[in-house]
């Protein structure tokens, strides 16, 4: 490793742009004529669009127009779409009702758009949109799930009776049945994994100019993955061809997956930006972002786990309700199916899994992809159930782990899933050691002396990552591939420029990438920079979510480098008259190996570039592009272990101590790792003790500003200790297994197990806020 | 935010005037509840008169017997206030608990009280010091000030200059936060006054802002200690509940929040 | 309208705006100052904290008219020529960033913090001052890192003045 190569601790070259406010984000752009959109959005969970009456409006100053959705429907602006076709249990396909991306005719949650107001001024168009007359006929809604699939309840969409999206299952119903007739013991539990909304600190926003003479439209957008945007606008949502689209994801300021999806307020941008003959601007406010981000999780389960006399698990049996929300989100499908029920095995032998999963339309904000996508609301059930489990068995949790660990690999689960290599043992007793839990009893005791109740609580998560082998998410039913592609341009005079698909929104990709090149090359990474995010520079990328950017988007830069050294080495060889199995890459020069001949890397470019003298038949430059497609996913994993303090006369949870332990195969950086891991764990936690989305029984959200939804604060949350053990990916070339999501995944579970060890009652759900936790310490249900 | 008209008084007798001729006029100390409202449309003032560069209205006096802290004098300034501290230490630790740091710098006492939002730190002391409210045109006791959610005695137009505390024997608040807005889920002011009464309020909890409780007051009055309170039934009928904390919670935070106070107090 | 007249970064400024405009947007819109940032409507993640008369405050929820006369700082105007100010090296050097988004006012709320306790800061303290700024990203592990980093790297700035 060389001091900014694979492995080196490199501070971020990103970096001086944000701390010295040089950042550029969609709002922090200006074009010449621009105009500023305000939407009208539904007051009512569900309701008629009745009229809607502009006159006063469009008399006000600086309003450019008014438009709503019977206009873009009548315009033929493409309903929004669901990517991943999930067919049910009767072999009937997902039962989907229309989502226009403003409402002509009915509104089925708070917050959706009917019309927009084109003004020229933010607080013009705002203004005017006050003076908008819409007349609503409200309907009956349903927020809950359960409600939601009971006989009688308010319907979303004629499409999907009973308001069921669909009914699918996975694994083997009589193998399961078969394994509990046999148990010698059973641990059933339900479970809520709460609703949650992403929050990325930027609020979306869009910036869509289109020019009337080339009929070409450019967007500036809060986007994850603008190659998969432009495709779906134009494939999808008929606003022009590919050609004629260039989306620019400049520095985006969070994702966490609420930015992957192409929102309504995009496609109303660029259409409106057409009507009005001038670029239309939307930078949505932290309440639009409450209402309208896709939303993460929101499952209600029931998990049953069969053991043998031995404490072997033998079966699990799953039944989940899985809230959509009001309408299908472009990857929402996919995420309690094949990214949650999966992972069900968890890092454990588990002979037999049936999981049954329903999805539900509910009166509510879209739900879709956050961070860890349906894998951490498996590892939650699964980690709770397997510490459930051991109190009811009465052994040591982490005892009934290692029992039923996984230990050879390749392991092939009952759930599609084939774990390629692991060492969980590893990691949870590099976890018990860091965190001194032979000790533990002695400082509960302690502790208790002092008046605070202690807990410990175990998680062991495994997640599947680098999404993904495109054959096989095909087969599953996914509408896209999932590769990546790269290029590397070496320009004449030896810099080197790396395009990607990935996306950078806070993982440093502007680094580590560089990072890969130095240690090929042997070239400091100042020389080195990376081009993201603009699909008129870059040639195509499925972009960045479900911690691919390294195992699979710098596995497309890597093959891209190959290719591009092949030909340099051939350059170098015929420039120095040697065999070209005879070059070696050093610092930055092609070396004639035991000998003292070496023609630096600049003068290869250039020689590419003059092509004065290039072998005979080669063509002239240096510039090699690669799409990377993986062969399997990859399998971070890890232990987490949680001590903390419950206050007991306020119910107040405080921690003592969070151990991290992950295998995340090669890290390139692992200051960039650890910085990832501290983020997810953030968010684990926050899921864990702070963060719910909450509807009343109408269909109103109760939390959509952050008076009401509680994010975690510094004070929040401890320091981390973090560590690692290490099982390369044998998946692709470097070993990487992705670190984006593991926090988030791991994190809610070894909190919950800690609070409820504390204070001796299994029963808590999240958020354990201290009310729920004082009220539990009490008996009671909260 | 609508449209509105900024004017910067430069004494109080402006103020006024400026908001009697205003239509829908409204002051402005630290601007830390109206601007938020106005953001949200809540609120549209046709002029917002600016008190905070008011000289006459800033600043921290102490005597033997009384705390005189000016209207438009900011949280971070109370906190850190070497007066305050040494009269009323529990008043200083008090606004060095209001919102942020960020917010501290800008709100102030007079801001806080003239909204009596229902839970928030300042009318707690207030009330259980006893403190005196002087506006530009008479003087209200605090028992007479606070008139409910986001109401107080305050007439159209009158300005709190000045918060009176009497200097107290005893004091400590403890303020168990809104994980999420950080005002006070619910936070308990105790009061021991130089002649022995004490007096003992909740801000937070109650539906109708903040109180009194009679059942504390009594039992420390008896018995100046945290284990006094263990006995004290407190009643959850007419308390706040929400997602954050349910009613018999919030009775349950009002006797912990008490004891954790009067421990604080000394 | 009204004219406000402020000092931003060391330069007088005169701007003519609507009474209702923010600070924030005085800067962002009139100035092109846009590295202080927007992230919430209520006043609370401090995206936007910005200094007045040395004091850290947000941006967001003043009136434009309020700072008539006052000094601004923005995060645009704390380093020295091409030498960073201490905290925002720190912030670069122990990875106390990762979209960026909400660093700005991160930087300025945490100089006021180290400005106020000197040399006396632990991590329970730096965590607590730190409630009035909101990052979704770090998880603020190093964030906490780097202002405690700054803190020291101040305190040689100053002795060595």
């Amino acid at each position: 490793m060389g001091v900014e190569g694979i492995g080196a601790r490199v501070v971020r070259k990103e970096d001086k742009r944000f701390i010295t406010g040089k950042g550029r984000y969609v709002d922090d752009v200006k074009l010449t004529g621009m105009t500023h959109a305000h939407f009208i959005r539904s007051p009512h969970a569900h309701a008629k669009v009745k009229s809607i009456d502009p006159s006063a409006a469009l008399k006000m100053p600086g309003v450019v127009a008014v438009l709503n959705g019977k206009q873009l429907v009548d315009d033929k602006v493409g309903n929004l779409i669901c990517g991943w076709a999930i067919t049910s249990k009767d072999g009937s396909p997902m039962k989907m009702g229309a989502w226009p991306a403003m409402a002509p005719e009915t509104v089925r949650f708070v917050g959706q758009a009917v019309a927009v107001v084109i003004a020229e001024s933010k607080n013009l168009a705002r203004d005017a949109a006050e003076a908008v007359v819409v007349d609503y006929e409200e309907l009956p809604a349903v927020a809950d799930i359960r409600a939601a699939i009971k006989p009688g309840a308010p319907q979303l969409h004629p499409e999907a009776p009973g308001n069921v999206v669909y009914d699918w299952a996975i694994g083997d119903e009589n193998a399961v049945k078969d394994a509990f007739s046999k148990a010698a013991n059973v641990v059933k539990m339900e479970l809520t994994n709460n609703r949650l909304v992403p929050n990325a600190m930027e609020p979306r926003a869009a910036i869509a100019d289109y020019d009337a003479a080339e009929e070409h439209f450019t967007l500036y957008t809060t986007s994850q993955n603008p190659h998969v945007a432009r495709l779906v606008l134009s494939a999808f949502y008929n606003i022009a061809p590919e050609h004629k689209l260039r989306v620019i994801a400049p520095d985006v300021g969070g994702g966490f997956g609420s930015k992957i999806f192409i929102y309504p307020e995009e496609m109303v941008a660029l259409w409106a930006s057409k009507k009005v003959g001038r670029p239309v601007k939307w930078t949505g406010d932290r309440t639009e972002a409450f209402l309208t981000d896709a939303h993460g999780r929101d499952h209600v389960s029931t998990a049953e786990m069969a053991f043998d006399k031995d404490n072997k698990i033998l079966g699990l049996r799953v039944k989940t309700y899985a809230n959509f929300g009001a309408y299908m989100s472009l990857f929402s499908s996919s995420v309690p199916t094949y990214l949650y029920a999966t992972l069900l095995s968890g890092q454990y032998i588990i002979p037999a899994i049936y999981a049954e999963v329903m999805g539900v339309y509910t009166n509510t904000t879209p739900v879709d992809a956050y961070r860890g996508a349906g894998r951490p609301e498996a590892s939650y059930l699964l980690e709770r159930l397997m510490e459930t489990a051991a109190r009811q068995l009465k052994v040591d949790p982490t005892e009934l782990r290692r029992k039923n660990f996984i230990t050879q690999f390749p392991h092939q689960t009952p759930v599609i899933m084939a774990y390629d290599t692991g060492d969980f043992v590893a990691s949870l007793d590099a976890a018990m050691k860091a965190i001194d839990y032979a000790g533990f009893a002695g400082r509960k005791a302690k502790a208790k002396a002092e008046g605070k109740l202690r807990g410990i609580g175990v998680s062991c998560y495994i997640e599947a990552c680098g999404i993904a082998p495109s054959k096989a998410v095909g087969s599953l039913g996914a509408g896209v591939g999932l590769w990546e592609s790269a290029e590397v341009r070496v320009n004449p005079v030896g810099t080197i420029e790396i395009l990607t698909g990935s996306h950078s929104h806070g993982q440093g990709h502007e680094t580590t990438f560089c990072q890969l090149v130095a240690e090929r090359l042997g070239v400091p990474i100042s020389q080195v920079s990376i081009v993201h995010g603009d699909t008129d520079k870059v040639q195509f990328g499925m972009g960045t979510y479900g911690s691919r950017s390294a195992a699979v988007g710098l596995t497309a830069i890597l093959k891209a480098m190959e290719k591009m050294e092949a030909k340099a080495r051939k350059i170098a060889a015929h420039a120095l008259e040697a065999s070209e199995a005879d070059i070696v890459i050093e610092n930055g020069e092609f070396k004639v190996t035991g000998t003292d001949k070496a023609i630096a890397l600049p003068m290869v470019a250039l020689a590419a570039y003059t092509a004065h003298n290039l072998p005979e038949g080669m063509e002239p430059g240096l510039k090699e592009s690669a799409f990377y497609d993986p062969t399997n996913f990859t399998f971070p994993a890890g232990a987490y272990i949680c001590e903390l303090e419950v206050d007991p006369g306020t119910g107040k949870t405080t921690f003592v101590n969070f151990v991290a332990v992950d295998d995340f195969g090669r890290m390139i950086n692992p200051m960039i790792v650890e910085g990832q891991v501290h983020g997810g764990l953030a968010q684990g936690i926050g899921q864990a003790l702070l963060e719910h989305a909450v509807y009343d029984g109408s269909g109103q959200p109760v939390t959509a500003s952050f008076m009401d939804y509680t994010m975690p604060r510094a004070d929040d949350l401890p320091s981390f200790k973090i560590d690692h053990t290490t099982t390369l990916c044998p998946g692709n070339p470097l070993g990487i297994k992705g670190c984006g999501e593991a926090g988030a995944i791991g994190a809610s579970a070894a909190v919950i197990n800690a609070i409820t060890d504390a204070i001796g009652n299994n029963r808590l759900e999240m958020p354990a806020t201290p009310d729920r936790v004082w009220h539990a310490i009490h008996g009671q249900a909260a | 935010m609508y449209q509105t008209t900024y004017h910067r008084a430069s004494s109080v007798d402006e103020a006024a005037s400026l908001f009697a001729k205003g239509k829908e006029a409204k002051y402005l100390a630290g601007g830390h509840t109206l601007i938020p409202v106005m953001k949200q449309r809540l609120a549209a003032p046709s002029d917002v008169i600016d008190l905070a560069r008011i000289k006459e209205l800033v600043g921290i006096e102490a005597s033997a017997d009384t705390l005189t802290i000016k209207a438009a004098t900011a949280h971070s300034d109370v906190a850190t206030s070497d007066a305050v501290k040494k009269a009323i230490p529990a008043l200083a630790h008090l606004a060095s608990q209001i919102g942020d740091p960020a917010v501290r710098y800008r709100g102030t006492i007079g801001g806080s009280l003239a909204n009596n939002d229902p839970a928030a730190d300042y009318p707690a002391a207030v009330l259980a010091t006893g403190a005196t409210i002087k506006t530009n045109k008479r003087s209200i006791a605090a028992d007479d000030f606070f008139k409910g959610l986001f109401t107080t005695a305050l007439e159209d137009g009158e300005i709190i200059t000045a918060v009176l505390f009497p200097v107290t024997a005893k004091a400590g608040y403890a303020k168990f936060p809104h994980p999420a807005s950080r005002f006070a889920l619910t936070g308990v002011f105790v009061a021991r006054t130089k002649s022995g009464d004490v007096r003992v309020a909740a801000t937070g909890a109650s539906q109708n802002g903040v109180m009194r409780v009679a059942a504390l007051e009594q039992a420390l009055k008896a018995n100046w200690s945290a284990a006094a309170i263990d006995g004290v039934n407190i009643s959850a009928n007419g308390l706040l509940n929400d997602i954050h904390g349910s009613s018999d919670y919030r009775a349950n935070l009002i006797k912990v929040m008490a004891q954790r106070a009067v421990v604080a107090a000394g | 309208m009204s004219t406000v007249k402020l000092t931003v970064n060391g330069k007088a400024v005169s701007v003519d705006v609507e009474d209702r405009t923010l600070l924030v947007n005085l800067l962002r819109d009139h100035l092109n100052l846009t590295g202080t940032h927007v992230g919430c409507d209520t006043s609370q993640c401090g995206a936007c904290v910005v200094h007045i008369d040395g004091r850290a405050v947000k941006s967001c929820t003043v009136l434009a008219g309020q700072a008539d006369g006052c000094n601004v700082t923005t995060i645009e105007g704390i380093a020295t020529g091409d030498e960073l100010h201490p905290m925002q090296a720190a912030f670069r050097d122990n990875h106390g960033l990762q979209c960026g988004f909400c660093t700005p006012g991160m930087i300025m709320s945490a100089i006021d913090i180290v400005k106020r306790y000197g040399g006396q800061l632990d991590e329970a303290t730096v965590r607590h001052e730190l409630e009035g700024n909101i990052c979704r990203c770090t998880g603020y592990h190093n964030i906490v890192k780097a202002v405690l980093d700054a803190a020291g790297r101040m305190k040689v700035a100053q002795a060595a003045e």
